[in-house]
Formats: C-alpha cells, sequence, structure tokens
C-alpha cells in the first residue's frame, strides 16, 4: 500500500507518520507538500497532526483552502483511504469531508497523554483487525480535541455506524458521547484525535496503533 | 472605504469551556453577578465603499465562521 503524508505549514507530527508507514509498516512512502496536487500512485493518504497554520482562525480552517484539498477530496471520492489525525481531523471536518466540528477541550487544557480508546465500530477498514469493544492503548494530545455536531448529525453517525472510536472510561476533553474517532459514510475516510503513529512501536510504550495500520494493510 | 466589523461566537447550546472559565474568574473576583459568559471574536476589514453585505455574508459563511459551532453578525459602516 502506498503512504502519502501531507505536510502542511505547521504540520509536526508529519515525520512521525511517515517514520511507520515506511519503516515499521515498510510500505512506500513519500510526503506530500499542500502546494502539490498529485496524489496518483497513492492508496491512503495522512493528514498528521500539528498546528497547520498555527491553528488561526480555527484549527485547520486555512489548511482546508490548501490546493492538495481539493485533490484529497478527490482522492477521497474515488474511494481511497483517508486518514486524519489530530490536527489531520480538524482539517477533513472543516473540509466537510467528515461532519460535526472538533472544539476547545472541556476543561481548557492541552491534554497529552496516553488513553483507552475504545473501538466502537470493527467493521470499518481501518478497524478490521480488532473486535468491537476491545480497547487501545494509545495516546492523545490536543487541545481542542472536543467533538460536536448537532443532533441530526449524531442520529446519522450512529445510524451509519460511523462512530469508529470513543474513550473508554472518563471522557478527557468533553466530546460527545466520548467520541474520538468518526469515518464517512462510504467508510474511506478516518477522522480521529489520537495519534496511532505514537504507539506503533515497543520502544514508544505501546504497539495498539499497529492495529489500525494492520486493519488497513489488510486490504 | 467602508469599515467592516465581524462578530462571530459560539452557538447557542454549544459548551464555551472559555467563557465558562471567564464566568468562575468573574465569580472570583466578587462580580458574582455574571452570568453566561460567551466568548467570541471580532474581525475587522476594510470594503471599497458600496453594497457590501452579500459578499460579507459569504466570506462569513465561507472561511470567517463555522456553523457547526459558531453564529455570527456584522456591521458594514461607511
Amino acid at each position: 500500500m502506498k503512504f502519502g503524508v501531507i505536510v502542511f505549514p505547521g504540520s509536526n507530527c508529519d515525520q512521525d507518520c511517515y517514520h511507520v508507514a515506511k519503516n515499521v509498516l515498510k510500505q512506500p512512502t513519500k510526503y506530500v507538500w499542500h502546494q502539490e496536487t498529485d496524489l496518483s500512485g497513492l492508496d491512503c493518504v495522512i493528514l498528521p497532526g500539528g498546528f497547520s497554520y498555527g491553528d488561526y482562525l480555527r484549527t485547520g480552517a486555512i489548511a482546508r483552502f490548501s490546493p492538495v484539498m481539493e485533490a484529497v477530496k478527490k482522492f477521497a471520492d474515488s474511494g481511497k483511504y483517508v486518514i486524519g489525525i489530530c490536527n489531520g481531523f480538524q482539517v477533513l471536518t472543516e473540509a466537510g469531508l467528515l461532519p460535526g466540528a472538533l472544539h476547545r477541550n472541556r476543561d481548557l487544557h492541552f491534554i497529552c497523554r496516553h488513553i483507552e480508546l475504545k473501538v466502537a465500530n470493527n467493521k470499518t477498514a481501518f478497524t478490521s483487525a480488532c473486535k468491537t469493544g476491545q480497547t487501545l492503548n494509545i495516546p492523545i494530545a490536543h487541545g481542542e480535541g472536543n467533538y460536536t455536531c448537532d443532533a441530526a448529525t449524531l442520529k446519522e453517525l450512529k445510524k451509519n455506524k460511523q462512530i469508529v472510536f470513543t474513550y473508554a472510561g472518563e471522557n478527557p476533553n468533553g466530546s460527545l458521547q466520548s467520541i474520538a474517532g468518526i469515518c464517512n459514510k462510504r467508510g474511506n475516510v478516518l477522522g480521529m484525535m489520537p495519534h496511532p503513529e505514537r504507539a506503533s512501536e515497543a520502544a514508544l510504550g505501546s504497539v495498539d496503533g499497529m492495529m489500525i495500520w494492520r486493519s488497513l494493510l489488510k486490504r | 472605504m467602508a469599515r467592516v466589523k465581524v462578530f462571530v461566537y459560539p452557538k447557542k447550546g454549544v459548551l464555551d469551556p472559555q467563557g465558562k472559565t471567564v464566568e468562575s474568574a468573574l465569580h472570583t473576583l466578587g462580580y458574582k453577578k455574571a452570568s453566561n459568559v460567551r466568548i467570541g471574536k471580532y474581525i475587522e476589514m476594510e470594503l471599497p465603499d458600496g453594497d457590501n453585505k452579500k459578499m460579507v455574508d459569504e466570506m462569513c459563511r465561507k472561511l470567517l465562521v463555522n456553523s457547526v459551532i459558531e453564529d455570527y453578525h456584522f456591521e458594514v459602516a461607511a
């Protein structure tokens, strides 16, 4: 599976994602600068974490207008895989590729710690190696991970089983129904606040993030 | 030039953790009567004179405001 890691000005998890795809998963991987518009040959695009455009205006609000985002939309429309992690998730909601929005954490703190993530749906391309209800130890690192959407959208998310991950136990950021990750209706675009790329090698304290990559590689 | 003032604020019903924190700080300072503190953004810009309302509204919807969590209004002063 060929991976592309999008780099916005202010992305700071791009190298971690690249490292995991290239050196841990041993897949062909390349960086894609936000000014590029050619995603041909790729099977999966990762929008990494960070602070694209300094989080100015709103998280992800400016990145959404990067030239590469039009290409990402077409890429997603063609059924290929898109993963937005943390700031990447924020960019995907701003771009309308995923419903809802991520706003300020309930307690205002920037939270950076390992949490238990519950797999709410294992019938997705990103979780097929997991069991539904299984928990994964994966870190979060965000100030704006408080997912919200209106009642009609939440109903849709539930009806289509688009809620992929929830926080097990205590809700760290106040997100609606403890939502930590969702996918689009078609199931090929995933957005999640936790960082699987930071939990993909034993030296980092957890390899549970590998469950997501492994699911994807089964495709 | 026309001076445009755009006000963006959290939608009713959307949790505003900043507003809540500032409210409790005000209470700590003794301003116990302060309630429903909400924190938003104020954006100003200049545009050539003329009927700019439609364009400003478009700017709000396309970029300045995320309608999932925010409401807005604006004033155009000649």
